[in-house]
């Protein structure tokens, strides 16, 4: 199994603060990569440098072995390498279906492509994604109007509508209600198995994290410090300090 | 979305009929009545940066005054020296044929539009890097530039401005002449807008105005986007900068071309009492934005400021979503903003 996305030795820092610190990390393909750690230690920070939102300070990341942390958000979007933001991002005056439809993937976007009107088949595409997360009801509404836990849902559905090959997702159950985690943590797996996407989470819930991913990375203080099967993070004496704090 | 509502084609009656029927029934009106056309373009141009793409911009008047300039130096430079005949503005005796009149005119027109067009994706490039109040400064700074600058250039005129060719024809001619020309420019205006924001186009500057930065981390091309749409609007202010210059037959930059502070907020006014972001608020506002400011200023002379303002006072303070996005706000089922029961047990069973 290829790795699609390979990090190597990225280093970043914000003045005096060092927020990666010779990080490495591979995320294989058609896996879910999981990454924790305590607040702090460099995970979104992690996420912005692979999607290209801040160029890093030193080392490499590549996407299917081509070069990528000089490119530019919109540029790495279109090679298909997709995020989601921790504070949930949606176009809030747009209703639902739009903000499904202007999700659709850019990558071969011609200057005269921004004047065709949605397929039928795009259309369609759109209410399935949003069947899909529990919103078709909901779909003519302002994304604005709908609940903290719904948009993050409909960002999810975005970020599929996208068709991308790898997603990042930051936090995605942070702030839904637990009945609807896991219906959540079900739709994330059937995204991985059903439309093939590699998926690298950042989450906190453990419950969650271990359920779901096949590899789990754990940071602390913007340095790698433990990788393995989730069976392996829970017993690493290191991962439990961070988190406990050791003395 | 893709057929027009009841209530829209009552709307196209209304204002066809007031295109149509009003200089007919007030042909002393109807220079005014053309300016109202002129500033349904206004609003309806200024809307599609301020209102659909987030875009405030307080410099869309260079535009005007770009293609008010382009088509009077295409008009007298295709028969005459531009500088000779700025240098004796009068004094040589500067005739134009009917033919060379209206051929100097639509060319000039045509030439308005397209340089307007690709001035404004030439600044694009530059001043899109700013964002919110700092895109408005930004470019209210490009627009009272513009008018210094070209009223320290001597070549066309400079302070003392350009007097442009004479309309070949008698008594209400020239009035009925631009006042269709000028209906016709803001229909054109208002059909191309409608198709634009029912193609992908409207969606991505919409998504453009509420999160760039998601669209960008979506890969949407939003620098295309937003020069694009810069262009389309400069285009048809060229047209109507154009149009308004021939109408008024003298043009000099601070007043006529460039008024920043008048026609230049003007457009941001109308479009906000009006609603912006929707189809129908910037056209709704400019018709009664400027009917308002006509009765004024014929009525209560001396008032006409105070008036205004107070409109603009009561817009912001009161109804900042305009007429027409209050309307959506208290009638959301009219503007198809609703909960769809067809399937909602399906999806309630799915969620759960």
């Amino acid at each position: 199994m290829a790795d699609l996305i390979e990090v190597e030795n990225v280093t970043k820092s914000f003045g005096g603060v060092v927020a990666n610190q010779s990080v490495s990390l591979t995320v294989p393909e058609g896996k879910i990569t999981g990454l924790i750690g305590p607040n702090g230690s460099g995970k979104t920070t992690l996420f912005n440098s692979i999607v290209g939102s801040h160029p890093i300070d030193s080392g490499s990341i590549r996407f299917k072995g081509r070069e990528i942390s000089k490119l530019r958000v919109q540029q790495i979007a279109r090679l298909g390498l997709l995020r989601t933001f921790q504070q949930t991002r949606i176009y809030s005056k747009m209703n639902c279906v739009q903000n499904m439809l202007i999700s659709v993937p850019h990558r071969n976007a011609t200057f005269a492509d921004m004047f065709r009107s949605y397929s039928k088949a795009q259309e369609e595409r759109a209410d399935h994604l949003l069947e899909f997360v529990g919103l078709y009801a909901k779909r003519k509404l302002p994304a604005g109007d709908l609940s903290f836990g719904q948009q993050k849902l409909l960002e999810f559905a975005m970020a599929l509508m996208n068709e991308p090959e790898v997603l990042l997702l930051d936090e995605p159950t942070a702030g839904i209600n637990p009945t609807l985690i896991n219906g959540l943590i079900d739709r994330l797996k059937r995204a991985n198995t059903e439309f093939g996407i590699t998926l690298f989470v950042i989450e906190h819930n453990m419950r969650v994290v271990m359920n779901l991913a096949d590899t789990i990375y754990c940071f602390a203080h913007g340095e790698l410090l433990a990788h393995g099967t989730p069976d392996k993070i829970q017993s690493d004496q290191t991962v439990i300090d961070a988190y406990l704090g050791a003395h | 979305m893709k057929r027009p509502p009841k209530a829209e084609l009552v709307g196209y009656a209304v204002l066809l009929t007031i295109g149509i029927a009003g200089p007919l029934l007030f042909p002393s009106y109807t220079l005014q009545i053309a300016v109202m056309w002129i500033m349904v373009l206004f609003a309806q141009t200024w809307d599609a940066m301020g209102g659909r793409m987030g875009y405030n911009s307080l410099g869309n008047i260079l535009f005007f005054g770009a293609g008010m300039y382009i088509c009077a130096v295409t008009q007298v430079g295709l028969y005459y020296d531009v500088g000779v005949f700025t240098a004796h503005s009068g004094e040589i005796n500067a005739t134009f044929t009917s033919g060379q009149y209206y051929t100097g005119l639509l060319t000039g027109i045509a030439l308005a539009a397209i340089g307007s067009a690709v001035l404004a994706a030439s600044i694009g490039w530059t001043v899109f890097g700013l964002r919110g109040p700092y895109f408005a400064i930004g470019t209210l700074g490009i627009a009272l530039a513009a008018g210094e600058l070209v009223g320290a250039w001597s070549w066309v005129g400079g302070g003392g401005g350009i007097a442009l060719p004479v309309f070949p024809g008698e008594g209400n001619a020239k009035a009925q002449f631009f006042y269709w020309m000028c209906f016709a420019s803001a229909v054109a205006c208002f059909v191309f807008f409608r198709w634009l924001y029912s193609t992908r186009f409207g969606l991505a500057v919409n998504a453009i105005r509420d999160d760039e930065d998601k669209a960008d981390a979506m890969g949407v091309h939003t620098l295309r986007h937003k020069t694009v749409t810069w262009a389309i609007s400069a285009f048809f202010l060229g047209i109507s900068g154009a149009l308004f210059g021939n109408m008024t037959g003298f043009i000099e930059p601070l007043e006529v071309a460039f008024p920043t502070i008048t026609f230049g907020i003007f457009m941001v006014a109308m479009t906000l009492l009006g609603g912006k972001g929707t189809l129908w608020g910037p056209v709704l506002g400019a018709i009664l934005f400027h009917v308002i400011k006509e009765a004024t200023w014929t009525w209560f002379l001396g008032w006409q400021w105070i008036a205004l303002g107070m409109i603009i006072i009561i817009n912001i303070v009161f109804f900042q979503q305009g007429i027409v996005g209050w309307m959506q706000e208290k009638w959301p089922e009219m503007f198809g903003i609703e909960v769809d029961q067809s399937k909602i047990v399906n999806t309630d069973q799915r969620a759960a």
